[in-house]
């Protein structure tokens, strides 16, 4: 056991290596989100603002508030769609079948599928710290615009990363199990990168969405996580603004910006929505496993 | 402990319709340069695939120091392998390299500290411990490629057309390293290969083509059986010429040299004896193991 631990660890760090020493693909997972929140501050942040401004209405909010909500929602849509599209950008799997490194491990007396579990976890380990490095930025630029977070909010939010980069980087490496080509690995990436955030609901608010849209977005695990990570960044604001706004306004506010979550019009709770992200990783998991576990068995 | 460390029996492996080996059996001595000889796809790399356990055999047994195939744990401890192209990490440093390779064997840091120098010393790589693979030259590589592949001390050294792309001086340096390693450690090579002058190495060359061995035996056992030697000729007299004009003999003149091509020793000896009046000066070239390829199996190397 000890041994099979110490492979793994060796396999890891060196797919780990792998991926932080072209400097070029770190940067990239790195500046893409960053760009993407700039993006969403210079044009996207009035309009949010507006929108709040119109449910509020005769009420008066103040500009710290304000900042602080659409800076929150900014933020918690950057890391929904980074924990994601981070992990599914970095294929070392694929990169090692294209250079065909990936024999090299065949012939060493190391479990098939614990090179697997390698990839998966040096891919969760770049994404986690991709994830991490944007959320100490992003409450940064919150301490400066107006900060509400409370210690029970940051865990949310951390617990949530660290949830939803696995689930995805589980995900990438299902995929990335099929494949033997770059450009299919850069083709998923991208078409990713630009369709992601509208699905999973970072992009635009699910309450502004169809009847359609709406009801395919709550079947999918990424929505609940962009929930989640609205959750954590908002509560407290929200909680905050309950002090000049009439309960039925903060809650309008809520339901518009995707504060609060319904499943057939059901309210889904925090831990329901842990529950589901819980459930989908160890679904993707035991998928995981059985095609390491049929790929190995069904070998030419 | 068995005096063969390699046993094929009776190996089938088809891809689809076409069947990359068709029955093929050999044993490999302890210790033994063993050559397997043929061109591309003629079942080589297959038999080496499934041997390493990246392939699965359709029929037939395989056994590595007296562990069948199946058992790949137990089996690829024993192993290392050189592949045609290096596929290391270009990225990372040969330190890293082979650390990362090395401890996948359950070597102890101290171990691999051991082996490292070891290997420092004999193959000067202090000098490129810390360079990115991707920045050594093709013959540097090729010696990092077998360092990886002998860091754990494995029993058998499997090489799989080590000298493929490799100017004529690199080949050197690889051959050398080779030959060092056997007279030291006692190692056992399995050499795949079409370049037929590295088979002369060999202790004992298999010639396979489409999958089935066309014939096997010692160099010297080959070559007496299918090549043919060659008798030059520089200075020699006009009856020479008149009697080979006359002859059945198979020979050609260029730049006024004779060459005669001969079954046998034997008979170049006899055909010297014959005419040692007519010839002043004489040459006898033994054949080569391209002329055993060639009359093996029928295909001429330069033409493939």
């Amino acid at each position: 056991m000890k041994q099979r631990l110490l492979q793994l660890y060796y396999l890891t760090l060196r797919d780990i290596k792998i991926y932080f020493k072209d400097k070029m693909v770190f940067l990239v997972s790195l500046i893409t989100p960053m760009i993407l929140l700039v993006l969403f501050i210079t044009f996207l942040k009035t309009t949010y603002e507006d929108t709040i401004l119109n449910i509020v209405g005769e009420f008066s909010i103040s500009n710290k508030l304000l900042n602080a909500f659409s800076g929150g929602w900014l933020l918690s849509s950057v890391l929904a769609t980074s924990c994601v599209t981070v992990s599914f950008c970095s294929g070392i799997m694929t990169l090692d079948k294209i250079s065909k490194a990936d024999i090299d491990f065949k012939v060493t007396p190391v479990n098939k599928s614990l090179i697997t579990f390698a990839y998966v976890f040096s891919n969760y380990i770049a994404t986690l710290i991709v994830c991490f490095i944007l959320l100490i930025i992003g409450l940064i630029y919150l301490s400066i615009i107006g900060f509400y977070l409370n210690f029970i909010d940051i865990l949310l939010i951390i617990a949530n990363i660290l949830l939803t980069s696995l689930f995805a980087t589980l995900i990438a490496n299902i995929i990335w199990s099929f494949t033997k080509s770059q450009g299919v690995v850069s083709g998923i990436c991208t078409l990713l990168s630009a369709l992601y955030g509208f699905i999973c609901g970072a992009y635009m608010p699910i309450d502004s969405m169809g009847e359609f849209f709406k009801i395919f977005t709550s079947f999918l695990p990424g929505t609940y996580s962009t929930i989640l990570f609205r959750k954590g960044f908002l509560n407290s604001v929200l909680n905050a603004m309950e002090k000049d706004l009439p309960n039925e306004i903060v809650n309008a506010i809520a339901n518009s910006f995707d504060v609060n979550m319904s499943f057939f019009n059901q309210n889904i709770n925090i831990l329901t929505m842990f529950l589901v992200s819980i459930i989908s990783i160890i679904i993707a998991s035991i998928i995981l496993i059985l095609i390491s576990y049929f790929k190995d068995k069904s070998k030419t | 402990m068995s005096e063969n460390i390699i046993e094929i029996k009776n190996l089938h492996k088809s891809f689809n319709y076409v069947k990359a080996v068709n029955g093929i059996s050999f044993k490999v001595k302890r210790g033994e340069l063993f050559a397997f000889l043929g061109v591309n796809g003629a079942g080589k790399s297959t038999t080496i695939n499934i041997l390493t356990g990246i392939l699965k055999k359709d029929s037939g047994e395989c056994f590595i120091d007296g562990h069948n195939v199946n058992e790949t744990m137990k089996i690829l401890t024993n192993i290392g392998i050189v592949f045609q192209s290096s596929i290391l990490d270009s990225k990372l440093n040969v330190y890293e390299n082979l650390k990362y390779r090395a401890m996948l064997y359950s070597l102890s840091k101290s171990e691999f500290n051991e082996r490292l120098n070891f290997f420092i010393n004999r193959f000067e790589l202090k000098d490129i411990l810390k360079k990115p693979v991707g920045k050594l030259s093709g013959g540097q590589k090729r010696k990092i490629d077998i360092v990886r592949a002998l860091i754990h001390h494995p029993k058998i050294l499997i090489l799989d057309e080590p000298t493929t792309g490799l100017d004529p001086k690199t080949r050197k340096i690889v051959w050398g390293l080779i030959e060092e390693l056997r007279a030291t450690n006692g190692l056992t090579v399995l050499l795949t290969t079409h370049y037929m002058e590295e088979a002369t190495r060999a202790n004992y060359v298999v010639i396979i083509d489409n999958g089935n061995i066309v014939t096997e035996g010692t160099p010297a056992y080959l070559k007496e059986k299918y090549a043919n030697d060659y008798l030059k000729i520089y200075k020699y007299s006009k009856d020479l010429q008149a009697f080979l004009l006359k002859s059945d003999l198979n020979y050609k003149i260029n730049n006024g040299i004779i060459e005669i091509k001969l079954s046998s020793t034997n008979e170049a000896k006899e055909f010297i004896l014959n005419h040692s009046n007519d010839i002043e000066d004489l040459e006898i070239i033994k054949g080569t193991m391209d002329d055993v390829f060639l009359n093996a199996t029928g295909k001429d190397l330069e033409k493939i």
